[in-house]
């Protein structure tokens, strides 16, 4: 046959293996850009619904444009703001932590006064079934922070209870809650430290 | 090559995981529950059944000696696009399955099917054959997941409604109430043990069948008295 002799030639063989390669390149560039807008839509829904899920309450701003970006420990923060009748009243933001397998991204609601409103993990790759219970839908142990504050628990205790500190570990899986519970002090630390910047009131604070 | 013996290989003789021993890394890595096992299966079946079928449209044009670099360039270009589509137009089902994806490109059984069946059959015979394997992968899974899980934190198909959507929660159950767990099931040593349980159940069942069949094949031959 025909096309036998020709598969067995060497510059046929090339050939199909760079026309494989550019047809399949093309193929991803072209769902690539089909698929970053909606991708992108995704995950901006995503990221108001976690935003609403950290920010109990009703804010008469768009969150999502009134940010300001803040130099945290791996790079710049984007810290969007909530307020009411012109006030800031809660800033939400995102902090990484490190877990089992890789950065712990998680997103947090803190009032002006430094007070934990809520805390979400927006993404992960821990192990499913163990490292996964940081997700809300898998357990409630993320709600635990909520209410907590630098002050409260002390800062010493602020860690799981393997390590001397209030909160839960799972069986099975410390490391990922004991990133968590690290990028959230480092959360709250960069908020004591940047306050009045997170805020937007840089002179004239009260005292 | 008949459609009976396709299904029958891909459900049980040559089952991808108990028989041919393939993709033991995503089997073990992602059985901790009944659910996560069906969501890698479903997922998996869908890659099997789309890189059969383009590769056995293709196989006359691929030459043997490049074959391997065409087929892996295939799938890994199937599975991104899968991956790409779900987290556009499915993201609810990608922010559970999305872990899962990536990981099918290791999946050597996918890549074992285009070699030893796709790139030597019919279109048609091959789309079977990858939609039987992964459903026989699928059971699989789910049957090791289970094991697991039962022993492992006393439920059965946990959390099946973040998958399948809100009408599948009936099938969450809690076998054993009060059971504090027994992790090791859950960590990957007991990934090895229940396949290896479930390995050594399905070889005695095969023995027996094959026991079973013998007297039956000699028959013929009256027994004296």
């Amino acid at each position: 046959m025909k096309l036998e002799a020709l598969r067995a030639k060497l510059s046929y063989q090339t050939v199909l293996l760079g026309s494989v390669t550019l047809l399949t390149s093309g193929a991803l560039a072209l769902a690539s850009r089909t698929t970053e807008a909606d991708i992108r839509a995704a995950h901006e829904r995503d990221l108001q619904q976690s935003l609403a899920q950290v920010l109990p309450g009703k804010y008469d701003n768009d969150l999502l444009k009134d940010t300001v970006m803040i130099a945290g420990a791996d790079g710049e923060v984007t810290v969007y703001r909530a307020r009411r009748a012109g006030q800031v009243e809660a800033v939400v933001f995102q902090t990484v932590g490190h877990g089992y397998a890789g950065a712990i991204t998680c997103i947090m609601g803190v009032t002006r006064d430094g007070q934990l409103l809520g805390v979400r993990v927006l993404s992960h790759k821990e192990t499913p079934g163990l490292g996964d219970k940081i997700e809300p839908a898998k357990s409630r142990w993320i709600e635990s922070f909520s209410g907590k504050s630098l002050g409260d628990p002390p800062v010493d205790q602020w860690a799981v209870k393997k390590d001397g500190g209030v909160f839960d570990q799972f069986s099975g899986a410390t490391i990922t809650p004991r990133g968590v519970v690290r990028a959230v002090k480092g959360g709250l630390e960069l908020f004591a430290r940047e306050k009045p910047r997170m805020l937007g009131e840089m002179k004239g604070a009260k005292t | 090559m008949s459609y009976a013996r396709i299904v029958k290989d891909g459900l049980w003789d040559n089952n991808v995981v108990f028989s041919q021993m393939l993709a033991l890394c995503p089997t073990l890595a992602v059985t901790g529950s009944a659910t996560n096992g069906l969501g890698m299966g479903l997922a998996t079946t869908a890659v099997l059944l789309a890189s059969n079928v383009l590769i056995s449209a293709i196989r006359h044009l691929v030459s043997a000696e490049v074959r391997i670099p065409v087929y892996i360039v295939l799938i890994a270009t199937l599975v991104t696009l899968v991956d790409m589509g779900l987290n556009a137009w499915a993201h609810e089902l990608y922010k559970v399955l999305g872990l899962f994806i990536a990981l099918i490109v290791v999946n050597c059984a996918i890549l074992g099917r285009a070699e030893s069946f796709a790139s030597k059959s019919p279109v048609l015979e091959s789309a079977a054959d990858g939609l039987m394997m992964g459903v026989g992968f699928t059971a699989a899974l789910v049957a090791i997941g289970g094991v697991r899980e039962i022993l492992g934190s006393g439920t059965l198909f946990a959390n099946a409604h973040l998958l399948l959507g809100p009408h599948f929660a009936f099938l969450e159950l809690t076998l054993i109430p009060d059971y504090r767990g027994y992790l090791l099931m859950i960590l990957p040593p007991g990934g090895f043990l229940a396949v290896g349980f479930l390995l050594a159940g399905k070889r005695i069942l095969d023995r027996r069948r094959a026991a079973r069949a013998e007297p039956e094949a000699a028959l013929p031959q009256p027994a004296a008295g």
